[in-house]
Order: C-alpha cells, then sequence, then structure tokens
C-alpha cells in the first residue's frame, strides 16, 4: 500500500467517506480538480434476497442500502421468485416486475431485458416489448443455455442494433466443487466463442467467470468483452489483475446485490490502487459510456 | 471516534497468489490508515505447514517487529500433530497469544475429535480464545488440487455450552452458515462470529437480530479478502451508534478482557 496519508480519514475511521478518501489520496495528483464524490452505477442487482412482499417495495429497500454506499443508478433484472430454466412465461412475468421498478423509479434504476437462448423467438419477442418499444436498456442472459450455440446469434443481432447491453452471466467452477455447474452455464470461454460470430458487438462477461484469474486470461485477446466485478467474495487483488491485464476501460463495477452486499464488492474497487481517472471509469465511466447511445436514444439522463 | 479492532487478518502468503498486501508492513500501513487500532493475526502458513512451531514463532516475531503495536499474534494449533499441548502452552507462555487459531478443514479433523475436546479444556484452563476458520475459500474457486470443505459448527453447540468459560469465535463462518439458519448455534452465547464473509444487504443489523450486538465482531480475513469490506459493511447496515462501537472494536476488547 502506498503514499498513505493521515488526514480527517482517521477520525471517520469505518465509514463509507473514509474508505472513499483514503482511495482519494492514494491516486495521487490527478486528484485534484476532480468532483469531490466517485459517481458510482453498479451494473449488477436483483429483486432476489432483499426483504419487501413486492417488486416496488423491494426495489426501494435497495436503493435505502444503496443510498447509504452513494451508489447512483443500479441494473437492474429478473424478477421474484427467479427462474433458472425460464419458460417465456417466466421471462415475461420476471420482466413485468422489473417494469414496475422502472415506472416507480425511473430516475435510480436502469432496467435489463431477461432472455433466453432457450427461447429465441420468445425472447426477440421481449426484447421489441421491453427495448425497442419499452423503457429497458439491456438484456441479461442467465445459465440455461451455453451461449457459444448459434441460436443466440439472431437475438445478438437485433440487441447489438438497438444498441442496448448484453450482459451473460459465466463462472468457471472447480471440478469436483460441492455447488456444481449448472448444464447450460456458460464460462468465458463460451462468451469468447459468441464474441467471434459478433466482433462489433460489446458484450459484458459476468462475474469474470468467478474464478477471476481464469475469466480475465480467458477474455484477454477479445477487446470487445468488458468484466462485470460482482457476485464474488471481495478477493483483494481482482481489480489490480484485471487493470494489468485488461486496462482499466474493461470493467465494471457490479455488486449482485441483494445476494451480495454493496459494500462487499465496493471493497474490490477500493481496496485497489488506482488512479481517480481509472477508479472512475470503473465505478461508473465504462458503463455510462456503454449505455449513453440506448439512454440518450430513449431520452433518458445519462 | 470508534476505536476500530479487526478479529481477522493473515500474514505471510497465501498459498495459491500473492495477494497486495501480503508484506507485514503494508497490511499494517493500511490498517493504520483505516484508524484499525489492534488487528489479531494469524499465519497463512499453519494451513499446510507441519512445522507449526516454526510458524508460531516466526509469526510472533513478525508481529513484534513489523506491528507497530497493532498486530496481536494468534498461534496455530494442529490438534492432530503429535506433541500438539506443547505449541499451546509456547503460544501461551513464551509469546504471550491471547487466543488460537485453528483450521479443523486444513488440517483434517472434525469438531467432535476427542482431541477437539482436550483443546477446549486446555484453553479454558489458560483462558485462551478459540478461533476456529471455517473456511478459507469460495469452494467453486480453490485449486482443483486442494478442495478443502468447510468446517461443520455444530458440535460446537455442544462443546460451548459444556464450557460456559470458552470464549469461542467463528470467522468465515457465512459462506457455509446462513444467518437465518444458524439455529442452535445463536442460542449459546459464548460463540462470537465475525463479520468477514458476511453478504447480503445489511448483514451486520441482520447478524445483530439473531445472536444480538454484542457477539458480532469485526473481521475483514485481510489481506485474502479487502480490507474495505469489513469497514463498509459497518456504513451498510443502519446500526445505532453504540452497536457500532460495539461491534467496530468494543466486543473484541471485551473478549480480550474477560
Amino acid at each position: 500500500m502506498k503514499n498513505v496519508r493521515f488526514d480527517r480519514r482517521t477520525a471517520l475511521a469505518g465509514s463509507a467517506l473514509a474508505v472513499w478518501s483514503l482511495a482519494q489520496s492514494q491516486s495521487g495528483s490527478d486528484a485534484a480538480n476532480q468532483p469531490e464524490r466517485d459517481e458510482i452505477w453498479d451494473l449488477h442487482t436483483h429483486l432476489s434476497g432483499v426483504p419487501g412482499k413486492t417488486p416496488v417495495e423491494r426495489a426501494g429497500q435497495l436503493l435505502e442500502y444503496a443510498d447509504r454506499l452513494h451508489i447512483d443508478r443500479l441494473c437492474i433484472y429478473m424478477g421474484m421468485p427467479w427462474s433458472r430454466e425460464p419458460k417465456p412465461d417466466d421471462l415475461k412475468r420476471e420482466n413485468d416486475q422489473i417494469l414496475e421498478v422502472l415506472a416507480r423509479y425511473p430516475d435510480r434504476f436502469l432496467g435489463f431485458a431477461y432472455v433466453s437462448g432457450a427461447h429465441p423467438e420468445a425472447s426477440l419477442a421481449e426484447v421489441e416489448r421491453l427495448i425497442a418499444d419499452g423503457p429497458m436498456v439491456g438484456i441479461k442472459l442467465w445459465i440455461d443455455r451455453h451461449c457459444r450455440e448459434e441460436a443466440f446469434d439472431p437475438l445478438i443481432e437485433r440487441v447489438a442494433a438497438l444498441k442496448a447491453a448484453i450482459f451473460q452471466h459465466t463462472w468457471f467452477r472447480t471440478p469436483g466443487s460441492p455447488d456444481p455447474t449448472p448444464p447450460g452455464e456458460s464460462t468465458p470461454d463460451d462468451l469468447v466463442a459468441l464474441a467471434r460470430r459478433h466482433p462489433q458487438v460489446p458484450l459484458i462477461c459476468g462475474h469474470t467467470g468467478g474464478t477471476w484469474e481464469l475469466g480475465i486470461r480467458a477474455v484477454r485477446s477479445t477487446p470487445t468483452i468488458s468484466i462485470d466485478l460482482a457476485g464474488s467474495d471481495p478477493t483483494a487483488g481482482i481489480v489490480e489483475m484485471a487493470v494489468r491485464e485488461l486496462g482499466a476501460e474493461r470493467i465494471i463495477y457490479g455488486s449482485d446485490a441483494g445476494g451480495r452486499s454493496f459494500a462487499s464488492q465496493l471493497a474490490k474497487v477500493y481496496s485497489a490502487d488506482l488512479p481517480t481517472r481509472e477508479r472512475r471509469l470503473v465505478l461508473a465511466g465504462n458503463l455510462r459510456r456503454m449505455l449513453a447511445p440506448i439512454l440518450q436514444s430513449k431520452g433518458m439522463r445519462v | 471516534m470508534e476505536s476500530l479492532v479487526d478479529v481477522n487478518v493473515y500474514l505471510s502468503r497465501w498459498p495459491f497468489r500473492r495477494l497486495p498486501d501480503d508484506d507485514t508492513p503494508e497490511l499494517v500501513a493500511r490498517l493504520k490508515a483505516h484508524g484499525i487500532e489492534q488487528a489479531w493475526a494469524g499465519s497463512f502458513d499453519a494451513l499446510l505447514h507441519r512445522d507449526v512451531g516454526g510458524v508460531n514463532l516466526r509469526l510472533a516475531d513478525e508481529c513484534r517487529r513489523h506491528g507497530a503495536g497493532r498486530l496481536l499474534p494468534i498461534g496455530a494449533v494442529n490438534p492432530r500433530l503429535p506433541d500438539w499441548e506443547e505449541d499451546v502452552r509456547r503460544c501461551d507462555e513464551e509469546y504471550r497469544m491471547p487466543g488460537l487459531r485453528l483450521h479443523p478443514n486444513y488440517h483434517g479433523y472434525k469438531l467432535d475429535d476427542p482431541a477437539v475436546e482436550r483443546l477446549f479444556d486446555i484453553a479454558v484452563e489458560r483462558k485462551l480464545i478459540v478461533q476456529i476458520a471455517v473456511t478459507m475459500e469460495d469452494d467453486r474457486t480453490q485449486h482443483p488440487l486442494v478442495q478443502v470443505p468447510h468446517v461443520d459448527c455444530q458440535p460446537l453447540v455442544e462443546h460451548a455450552g459444556r464450557r460456559p468459560e470458552l470464549r469461542l469465535l467463528l470467522l468465515n463462518a457465512f459462506r457455509s452458515l446462513r444467518v437465518d439458519q444458524l439455529e442452535k448455534l445463536a442460542d449459546v452465547p459464548n460463540i462470537a462470529f465475525d463479520v468477514a464473509m458476511l453478504e447480503g444487504l445489511g448483514g451486520i443489523s441482520r447478524l445483530a437480530k439473531v445472536v444480538g450486538i454484542k457477539r458480532v465482531l469485526l473481521g475483514s480475513y485481510a489481506p485474502f479478502f479487502a480490507l474495505e469490506s469489513a469497514l463498509l459493511k459497518l456504513d451498510e447496515s443502519p446500526l445505532a451508534g453504540f452497536e457500532r462501537v460495539a461491534g467496530g472494536g468494543g466486543n473484541a476488547r471485551a473478549l480480550l478482557k474477560r
């Protein structure tokens, strides 16, 4: 740990502001002339695991905790309860719940449509309903079909034409793990295969493959793939390795709340010894850049 | 200002990768920068080394030389090793350590092993805190040749229940245990928990509702985990001032004094 200084931080020990302030001091002189506080956009939140009976109640709870850690905007996808192998009706039901959240909190949440490569026609219909004709700005692909399959291609092409974000959950699980790999769960290698068929389309590698030392390496040579920091333990060093191997422009903060804590996931970024510019790219800048075209086309705040 | 105590840090090298603060002075600098006045330190060497006497000697020396008064060494004991009782004696009498840190899963025993009963009795006699590291790593990401299960903590209900003077502290418990499914562990007042692997929203508040704030201790699991994770959890939970003081350091200090 370099350049540690002691000032008002120590009087704020243990507070989010103190953690932020320390990160700021580590950033050196480039912190000068920057806004007082980092803007934070969270790429990855859900209704699952959050207290509350309705989607709107749960979203309100998410915001209550997000506000405590100064998180400005939250991407949200999938409903309650969620479906690991969704039928078309499940996709619609869960997406409708997210629409309720977006209607209540349009300035805070950004909705991604839950779609599935197992149901390409129904998914395309959801993309038209929710993104082309609705308020959503991205898609979420989960664990029911490997994304390297060609069945995904029409979906990817349509979503890319709408300039919406494409998020694919990925994991590299250690063989023999007591938490076994779901049959349709994609790895970062699957996402690279998809990217090679769509070389102009930006893609997001959810969870950085979980085993991030492998995930970062897997996507390294595919510059259209960005990584999502969410949903793994707050292991120190993930951001440092990612910046070294991918560059800060390909790293996006996300939490996976409510299954995860905003605190544990933000710590991955705040613990890293990054210049202010790079930290701010990770916390908000890269996601804002990715979503700016579709936000502008919908007249939404960027 | 809170007086922060971190009950869960490690020195030396994690066997499977270098960590940003795995040189002691760097870890101490980060602790100091965040206002953590005291950190209870074990050693990663304890996981796989058989010469536990050497591990504890180096740990005590490292804390003394580089700890700047902030590192409190917590010795390792493996009750599967010959003459492990001598390791306990040295931790207590020679190094003046306030406690022991056990890694039953890495050392290949269960908590219902008779040697554990003996170890707990000695800990009570010597007034030593016993920390149990329940998990070291997400089992989905472990090295394929070293897949170590979580520790089954249920035998502690009986052990701790029969020894009310035993001071037990579970570290990294909440990957295998759920806060809302602690069941009988929640009923045993001399078992406390650190927050390193608490996940979900407002984890400290949720845990405090189940076991009471006095049994919740700040533990970061640095440098394996980002130290800032535990600190930010204090902010994420809506804690009253006294709860923040207790969870941040007061409970750890009280545990030491008993």
